[in-house]
């Protein structure tokens, strides 16, 4: 990669080598907090914030962690980030917090952390990684806000918890969709924008295990 | 007594299954199901783990890190809950580590068989996720033993299953696009859906 320029790097990320669609990372903690948009923006922030400054710190002291021990180095670092976030979420946005619960500390143990640390901080500079970190970070928040979009507008007919179809519930003429609402939704989304993505870019395709053999006539002798 | 252990049990293999309702460790879920023999494996490294690690973080939690749990030390005020996530994570990464070295010493052919996945548990959420629920809902000792277990066990019928339908599906003619992960993710959501009918069963 010689030709790594910071705005190559910052928005690679976003489409063409999406954390989520294409690398298979940090689905994990995400999925589950997709039913409404806002709670969706505060997770992709956090998330973007704690791959940003954990990739930079490593990548400072890169050349000072041995490698034997450098999972352990690199996990208390996230970890330490990650309480940062969850202790300022309670001070100031303590409802937030609250329905967040668990999610926000499952960050630590986010795919896409862990590896752009081990994947790419450990190679580069800090600046770059920094750069690098707020890349995925949007990368993943792209693909969380389009599935908060869908689930919270077509599950309960509002956006940030505003109305934007009218609900029959409160006179008006939409029929909620409450499996939107439902965890199997958002696999269904996740699977479908992969969909679009890989025809979209055609080269992310993934190559058939099977292939059935074209049928031969054989003679009889 | 012994019906709300069983209770809890059901509730944590079926109707809270860990992959399917709160799409933890779907990392892994997701990258070694194809195979059914590595599915299973896995799965059964998920059960041993989470059976340890909830009990052992919840000691931890209870006897040290809550509010006033350091009074037997003589700090009756001390309040050090916001170092459970530096904390769960530093034993399950530890208790890992003890797990490979004990098998490896004394049961090398199951050491052999799980080697591979035991490193990768590590970062799989759903153990933190368990070690944090567990935090969450203020489960006792008892509970949380069952709760481990419960977790692993589900987890672990989720995983078995979705490489059971993964190898059939290999066969078929699936979209250019969707083929490979897009596929898998419809084939969970399903497989989600099926699970949700679980919802309601109570002992």
């Amino acid at each position: 990669m010689s030709d790594m320029t910071i705005k190559k790097v910052l928005f690679e990320p976003v489409a063409n080598n999406n954390p989520i669609a294409l690398q298979i990372l940090g689905i994990c903690s995400a999925l589950a907090v997709t039913t409404s948009l806002q709670l969706s923006l505060v997770m992709a922030a956090a998330v973007c914030l704690v791959t940003a400054f954990s990739s930079m710190s490593i990548s400072m002291i890169r050349n000072h962690i041995p490698s034997s021990i450098r999972i352990i180095v690199q996990m208390t670092i996230i970890a330490s980030l990650v309480i940062v976030v969850d202790q300022l979420l309670q001070a100031f946005a303590y409802e937030l917090s609250k329905k967040l619960s668990v999610f926000v500390g499952l960050i630590i143990t986010n795919c896409i952390v862990m590896g752009r640390a081990e994947a790419f901080a450990m190679k580069n500079g800090p600046i770059m990684s920094f750069v690098d970190g707020i890349g995925n970070g949007l990368g993943y928040g792209a693909v969380l806000i389009a599935v908060a979009v869908v689930r919270e507008l077509l599950g309960s007919g509002s956006l940030f918890g505003i109305e934007i179809l009218a609900t029959v519930n409160n006179g008006g003429w939409y029929q909620p969709n409450g499996l939107l609402l439902l965890p199997p939704s958002a696999f269904f989304i996740i699977g479908l924008i992969i969909w679009g993505l890989r025809s979209w870019k055609t080269d992310q395709k993934e190559a058939p295990d099977y292939k059935m053999k074209a049928h031969v006539t054989k003679e009889a002798f | 007594m012994f019906e709300h252990y069983i209770s809890l049990f059901i509730k944590a293999v079926f109707i809270e299954n860990m992959a399917l309702a709160f799409f933890l460790g779907m990392c892994t879920f997701l990258a070694l199901s194809k195979k059914i023999d590595a599915a299973i494996g896995l799965g059964i490294a998920v059960i041993v783990v989470l059976g340890i690690t909830v009990p052992v973080n919840n000691l931890i939690y209870t006897s040290l890190l809550k509010d006033g749990a350091l009074a037997w030390a003589g700090y009756p005020e001390v309040n050090l809950s916001f170092l459970g996530l530096l904390t769960y994570i530093g034993v399950i990464a530890a208790l890992v580590q003890i797990l490979e070295m004990v098998l490896d010493k004394f049961f090398p052919d199951l050491y052999n068989a799980l080697g591979v996945f035991l490193p990768l548990i590590t970062v799989n959420c759903a153990i933190m996720g368990a070690a944090l629920f567990m935090v969450e809902r203020d489960y006792n000792f008892g509970e949380s033993v069952v709760y481990g277990l419960g977790a692993g066990v589900g987890w672990a019928l989720a995983i078995a299953s979705l490489a059971g339908i993964r190898e059939k599906l290999k066969y078929s003619d699936v979209p250019e696009g969707l083929r490979g992960l897009g596929i898998t993710f419809i084939t969970v959501g399903l497989m989600s859906l099926g699970f949700m009918s679980f919802s309601g069963i109570s002992l």
